[in-house]
């Protein structure tokens, strides 16, 4: 019986399902610290220092994630003669940089999107514009960035399963291993692992809802209930 | 083993890589009627449609917005050649599967433009007692258009850059061309893949500028 | 002190002074600068420079020291952020939006700048905090959170908040306008204190006439960027001698 073949061979997925779980929060942590970095770069007032990030952000959003991926898997290594000991580290860059790119455009429009006013508050005050940055910019706009981020984290792990296809074992991969095995159904492999991607994403969605629950509270707001979730599209196409 | 860049290797793999970006090209054509046309199909489905359909088919989509498009492509895949028909192509799957995949996102764009029309403008259809056909047509699809269509030419581009994912069913893209090359001459890895790379942004990115003109344009008009 | 303006637009060919502990208005219709000048002595706009501030002007001057302009090998040129940061300090605004920040609750709305500009120890700062929030009348609300204040009261707060720097000269810039007309008493009553009980130099754009002609010492009437005439208030509001004074002045009371 197929159900029962696959049923057995549920606890196979275990390390496999650590190895997704490991590649998406490794990126998604890479994406966001470099998020922050060139968001506040292409904030910048500085052309010289502006001008770098937006480049490599433009360039990012501009290819292919799956290239990307292909790239620092098996061009990389060519072009600066090194060996990855672990493939595993060029699919957490080539995510890592790629979300980080398109993250970045997130954390820009809601530093921009703090009001003026309180910017002046902030020079009347006499802060150095790293305590503006510090004490009163990041902390309005981080609250604001969140459901966008989200969205991101969730398209990051929906991408980690390309990680499959430059040869990481995660749950991916491992459908298609065992699917092809006598007595196993291939079709019913892919829907546990859809299955599994789903539960994760929701995961992803309800700590990120309570993340942003605290944050608004930090701002004395009661979060509103969000209603068109997932609408980072103007994030995701390009020139944002 | 190769060691870095080749000009003789650009010239063999050049025109590979082309038919590749004719590819997926076409994939995106196809795929993107599909995404259109759905999306707003579903959009007008989970607004208009009857109530017993509504909640289920937001639940359907939300499935597939939230599960990888990969193991989507290889579950379709594997159904149809090995359950429906082993001749359909690759190609033909793949688009559909990526037009489906984001008609999931297309459909949440229409639907904001849907839901940013004001009340009233559904008050004035009601109290002119238009007919729902004429409503949606004349009154609620117009406005929609303008408020999600820079929206949902930016999930296009993201799907353009996506078709890549496809090469796992063996259409024959850039990634496809670039690792068949490879099979062929143990070289081209660092050719091929920025070949691609820079296709893909030589297309998208004049696109992408072009979508934000868009943007602000309708931005600007009042309604 | 000794404060003049350049040729801006918005100001043309300015130039007055305000001695230490004075009180003055500036009224006038909307676009006619007055704003513009609080914005400039807070350095939150420059002034447009001159080829030789020493004999062209174009110099704001607090203290007798130059302000927007700082001194570097014999001359004046435009004042660096670090020039300004040290000078700023004597300078305080309250702004018509409040402008508090919406991630601190009250009290550290207060005590934020004493700490990290002031260099004040936290129990300092948060003694001083609620000394100005009693003085401002919010002693209950120190633990809120600006978004749940009303605007009167937020206003108040952001009065504590300029406060708290201890300036030499305060600016209050149209600090009422936003309010709605049942709490702007609450907050001319402790301008009002302020004004009573402290030495503080003020610059005041405003058009509550009533509190112009109570409080200041002088009233300057602004038109296109110039001053059209000026004088204690009686003498402004009940024979004002230019012709566009008298109508500004009408339309307002009128209302």
């Amino acid at each position: 019986m197929d159900l029962h073949a696959v049923i057995e061979s549920l606890p196979r997925y275990g390390e496999p399902l650590l190895v997704t779980i490991g590649v998406t929060v490794a990126s998604a942590a890479l994406a966001l610290v470099l998020a922050f970095a060139l968001g506040l770069m292409t904030g910048s007032r500085h052309l010289a220092v502006r001008t770098p990030a937006r480049v490599f952000v433009e360039f990012f959003r501009g290819t292919s994630v799956v290239v990307q991926l292909f790239w620092f898997a098996f061009a990389m290594p060519v072009v600066l003669g090194i060996q990855f000991d672990y493939l595993i580290v060029a699919g957490v860059i080539a995510l890592g940089l790629n979300y980080g790119a398109y993250s970045s455009e997130v954390v820009r429009g809601a530093i921009a999107a703090v009001p003026q006013g309180q910017l002046e508050a902030s020079t009347a005050l006499n802060l150095t514009p790293f305590q503006r940055m510090r004490l009163v910019v990041l902390p309005q706009a981080w609250p604001e960035m969140i459901p966008s981020l989200c969205a991101f984290a969730i398209m990051l792990l929906k991408a980690s399963a390309l990680v499959s296809v430059i040869g990481i074992l995660d749950i991916t991969w491992l459908a298609g291993l065992i699917g092809k095995q006598p007595g196993q159904d291939r079709l019913l492999h892919y829907g546990v692992v859809l299955v599994i991607y789903f539960v994760l994403a929701w995961l992803i969605w309800t700590g990120m809802r309570a993340l942003e629950r605290r944050a608004k509270r930090g701002l004395g707001v009661d979060a509103k209930p969000v209603k068109g979730r997932l609408d980072p599209a103007v994030a995701a196409g390009g020139v944002g | 083993m190769q060691t870095g860049w080749s000009n003789e290797t650009v010239r063999e793999i050049f025109p590979a890589m082309w038919d590749g970006f004719l590819v997926v090209l076409q994939v995106t054509l196809v795929a993107g009627i599909i995404a259109v046309v759905l999306g707003l199909f579903v959009a007008i489905g989970e607004r208009g449609g009857p109530v017993w359909l509504r909640r289920p088919l937001s639940l359907a989509f939300q499935f597939i917005r939230n599960t990888p498009l990969l193991v989507q492509v290889l579950i379709v895949w594997t159904a149809t050649s090995l359950y429906i028909n082993p001749d359909w192509s690759a190609f033909a799957v793949g688009s559909a599967v990526l037009g489906v995949h984001y008609a999931s996102y297309t459909s949440e764009s229409f639907r904001a433009g849907i839901d940013a029309i004001p009340q009233g403008q559904w008050e004035a259809a009601t109290a002119l007692n238009l007919p729902t056909r004429r409503v949606w047509g004349a009154v609620v699809l117009p406005q929609m258009f303008r408020r999600s269509a820079a929206a949902v030419g930016n999930w296009i581009i993201a799907m353009f850059k996506e078709v890549p994912t496809l090469f796992v069913i063996g259409v024959m893209e850039m990634v496809a061309q670039a690792r068949a090359f490879q099979g062929q001459h143990y070289t081209g890895a660092v050719e091929g893949y920025t070949i691609a790379g820079l296709l893909f942004l030589a297309a998208s990115y004049p696109v992408a500028v072009a979508m934000r003109r868009l943007e602000i344009r309708f931005a600007k008009s009042n309604y | 002190m000794d404060k003049s303006f350049g040729a801006l637009k918005v100001l043309d060919e300015l130039s007055f002074r305000v001695d230490p502990g004075e009180r003055v208005t500036l009224i006038g219709p909307s676009g006619s600068g007055k704003t513009t000048i609080l914005r400039l002595l807070m350095t939150l706009e420059k002034v447009t420079p001159k080829a030789d501030p020493e004999r062209d002007g174009g110099v704001v001057w607090v203290e007798g020291q130059p302000y927007s302009h700082m001194e570097k090998r014999g001359r004046l040129v435009p004042a660096n952020e670090r020039w300004l940061r040290r000078r700023r300090s004597s300078v305080g605004m309250v702004f018509q939006q409040f402008n508090l920040f919406p991630n601190m609750r009250v009290l550290r709305n207060v005590t934020e700048a004493q700490v990290h500009v002031a260099g004040r120890s936290k129990e300092e700062a948060e003694a001083k905090a609620r000394d100005l929030l009693e003085l401002v009348g919010l002693s209950d609300k120190t633990d809120a959170y600006p978004s749940h204040l009303s605007g009167g009261q937020q206003q108040r707060v952001a009065i504590a908040r300029a406060l708290a720097m201890d300036p030499d000269i305060l600016l209050l810039d149209e600090v009422t306008s936003a309010l709605d007309p049942e709490l702007v008493a609450d907050v001319l009553a402790v301008l009002r204190d302020i004004a009573d009980t402290t030495s503080i130099t003020m610059l005041c754009v405003t058009h509550e006439m009533g509190f112009a002609r109570d409080v200041s010492d002088r009233v300057m009437m602004f038109d296109s960027g110039r001053i059209v005439e000026q004088g204690p208030p009686e003498a402004m509001f009940s024979e004002p001698q230019e012709a566009r004074t008298q109508d500004f002045l009408r339309a307002v009371l009128a209302e």
